[in-house]
């Protein structure tokens, strides 16, 4: 049998107890915060410096995956405009940074609370849609606030907004343009809190609910899950981490364009999450930090980086059709196996 | 907002629009008809359009030696040049079709049931092909030769009949017949048919899934050729990213008239290439795009099937 990096890891995680997986769950985290140390080694990369890479693209990434993941993993609603939410957060930042003195952490929760209100407004009414509707019909929604944005002088039309500050120095840590990796560590404590509440809720009602719907949503809806109310849980979940994300995003870069948030950032998170493999977190996870590191470290090659971007998924999905890691088939075991967990 | 633009210009806002329109239903015809058969969005649609308006160019200055100076042609040689830029495009954009349905769809096709991996693949295939021509023409945009003469050929209601206009709708409308009676009264049209109609039934029945398939993808890149050529007629413009631009709104007019459904896909490119020109007229061109996708969310919303939706069976695949 092959070695098989998903099922190896799910049964040392089923064999071990309570603190040995705490010993685990210690060693990923403490691993993941280590990495800066990396720099200057072989993973390093070209260009642009290694901890900065590893705020943005991968570490941002990361988290729009880990939300997008939610709505089109675990629920399987196509969503191909999840960029919008990414925007709403970043300009709620630029605006709030112009207009009031609140800091990063006060506009943060601002963010995230508008980036779920505009999902709830577009699932509420889109969501009655299904498969190819709304993929398109999402499209539609983060092309809208993109051209509205490029259009509206109030927030800088097509020149963006400018000098939005930096958060402030928090319990000893500046974040400045120089401390790259004080900016790593924020954003990996939201990737872990995301990641924590995703495992905590995929195991209780909505999770179950989601993975219902996924699966065959008329037969859920026969089963009594009310699949509109849950659909439009996932949509505002993961609106709520692409909000956070664009956050984090604009007090780092202190300047957002609306071109920053094209359509072509929406299907690089969707490429993240098919590519690692659909509705599994760390599949996702290792999707997203591969696909976005491969163009920062072969960037030498930068005309044709995209190119080969392209071939990778391409040649990836024809030999791996469910992603990297894919999520355990619990459907097909049931069936062929005759051992229905 | 200024509205009596839209009443001084009215009829020639129309005539162009209904341009704008056919080209996007033969745009369309590459999603829908590929929808219709496979239940997924061939992503790459786009940038077999893209190729199609390059052949077009290519065809006009490497075979003919125009450049983008030369004096626009008449009598049999415009003729001439013409019919080979269009065929040109068309096999070009035919080729790349099948071509890409055998790369990015047909082994996925045998071997998931995920229609997204397949998407992912289409989308790989679209990044390879426009970061290809954008390295090749290093992102500068590529002119046309005009060989056509845009002449008026007359004023009906204050809108001026260009030749050029005119000849995409009258060209557009011919090919769409031939498709009609091509998926209605031919043998391998009824095979798209009846793959259309169930896809497991129509294999258990002894049609050739993979021929049906690929005779799809070619008829669906053919109409995006020839709109490309139409495009390059009227606009005589053409970038690496042009597929981008011209398919989303193309697969907007296919979901708008119901995706999968060919007379669906001409109702829907017609009305969005309408709404688009007075849009852009009333509005201004930047809101262009929006208008469209707010159009179709109102659609969607109460019609989810788009206007003309898909037939029963269907809509519940």
């Amino acid at each position: 049998m092959p070695f098989n990096l998903r099922d190896t890891g799910a049964t040392l995680w089923a064999n071990s107890n309570k603190w040995q997986r705490y010993l685990i769950a210690g060693v990923i985290i403490v691993g993941a915060f280590a990495l800066p140390l990396l720099e200057g080694t072989f993973l390093n990369t070209p260009r642009t410096p290694f901890v900065s890479v590893l705020f943005y693209p991968i570490g941002v990434y990361v988290l729009m995956a880990l939300g997008l993941n939610v709505v089109v993993g675990k629920s399987g609603l196509l969503d191909l405009g999840y960029v919008a939410f990414y925007a709403v957060g970043a300009y709620t930042a630029g605006i709030l940074s112009m207009h009031t003195k609140l800091n990063t952490w006060e506009i943060l929760p601002v963010g995230i609370a508008l980036a779920m209100l505009s999902g709830f407004v577009l699932g509420a009414a889109v969501l009655r849609l299904r498969g190819d509707y709304l993929a398109i019909v999402t499209l539609g929604f983060g092309e809208i606030i993109r051209i509205t944005a490029l259009n509206s002088s109030a927030v800088g039309g097509a020149n963006g907004i400018s000098n939005i500050p930096n958060p402030p120095t928090t319990f000893g840590f500046t974040f400045d343009l120089e401390s790259d990796r004080n900016y790593y560590w924020v954003v990996l404590i939201l990737i872990i809190i995301t990641i924590l509440i995703i495992r905590g809720l995929s195991a209780r009602r909505p999770g179950r609910a989601w993975e219902s719907i996924r699966q065959d949503e008329d037969v859920a809806e026969l089963m009594g899950v009310n699949t509109y109310k849950y659909k439009l849980w996932a949509f505002v979940f993961g609106a709520s981490v692409g909000g956070a994300a664009g956050v984090l995003f604009a007090s780092k870069a202190m300047f957002i364009a609306p071109n920053i948030f094209n359509y072509n950032i929406s299907i690089l998170i969707l490429a993240f999450v098919v590519f690692g493999g659909m509705g599994n977190i760390w599949g996702v996870v290792f999707g997203a930090v591969l696909l976005s590191y491969i163009p920062e470290r072969i960037r030498f090659i930068s005309e044709a980086r995209m190119l080969i971007f392209g071939l990778v998924l391409i040649i990836m999905m024809n030999l791996r059709p469910d992603g990297l890691l894919p999520r355990k088939k619990r459907e097909k075991i049931g069936i062929a196996g005759g051992e229905i967990k | 907002m200024d509205f009596s633009v839209l009443t001084d210009q009215f009829a020639s806002l129309t005539f162009d629009g209904i341009a704008l329109g056919f080209i996007y239903v033969l745009i369309a015809l590459g999603y829908t008809m590929v929808y219709g058969v496979l239940r997924l969005i061939n992503f790459a649609n786009s940038e077999v359009f893209m190729l199609g308006s390059f052949a077009t160019i290519l065809v006009a200055t490497k075979l003919f030696n125009h450049t983008i100076e030369s004096d626009p042609l008449t009598g049999f040689k415009l003729v001439y040049t013409m019919t080979a830029m269009l065929v040109g495009a068309m096999i070009v954009s035919g080729v790349a079709s099948v071509i890409i349905e055998i790369v990015a769809y047909r082994r996925l096709r045998s071997r998931t049931s995920n229609r997204l991996t397949s998407l992912i693949s289409a989308i790989g295939v679209s990044i390879v092909l426009a970061e290809a021509v954008r390295m090749a023409t290093s992102s500068a945009p590529m002119g046309s030769p005009r060989l056509l003469d845009k002449t008026i050929l007359a004023t009906v209601w204050g809108a001026d009949i260009r030749v050029d206009t005119l000849l995409v709708i009258v060209f557009a409308i011919i090919l769409l017949i031939v498709l009609d009676l091509f998926v209605n009264k031919s043998r391998l049209g009824m095979g798209i048919r009846a793959v259309s109609m169930d896809y497991d039934t129509s294999r258990l029945m002894g049609i050739n899934l993979n021929k049906i398939i690929s005779t799809t993808f070619l008829i669906g890149g053919l109409g995006t050729g020839a709109a490309s050529f139409f495009y390059i007629t009227v606009y005589e413009m053409t970038r690496f990213s042009i597929g981008f631009e011209l398919g989303l709104a193309a697969f907007t007019a296919a979901v708008l008239g119901g995706i999968g459904n060919i007379r669906g896909a001409f109702a829907g490119g017609i009305a969005l290439g309408l709404i688009e020109m007075y849009a852009s007229a009333v509005l201004g061109t930047q809101w262009r795009s929006i208008t469209a996708f707010v159009i179709l969310i109102l659609v969607l919303l109460f019609k989810p099937n788009g206007i003309f939706g898909e037939s029963l069976q269907q809509a519940r695949v």
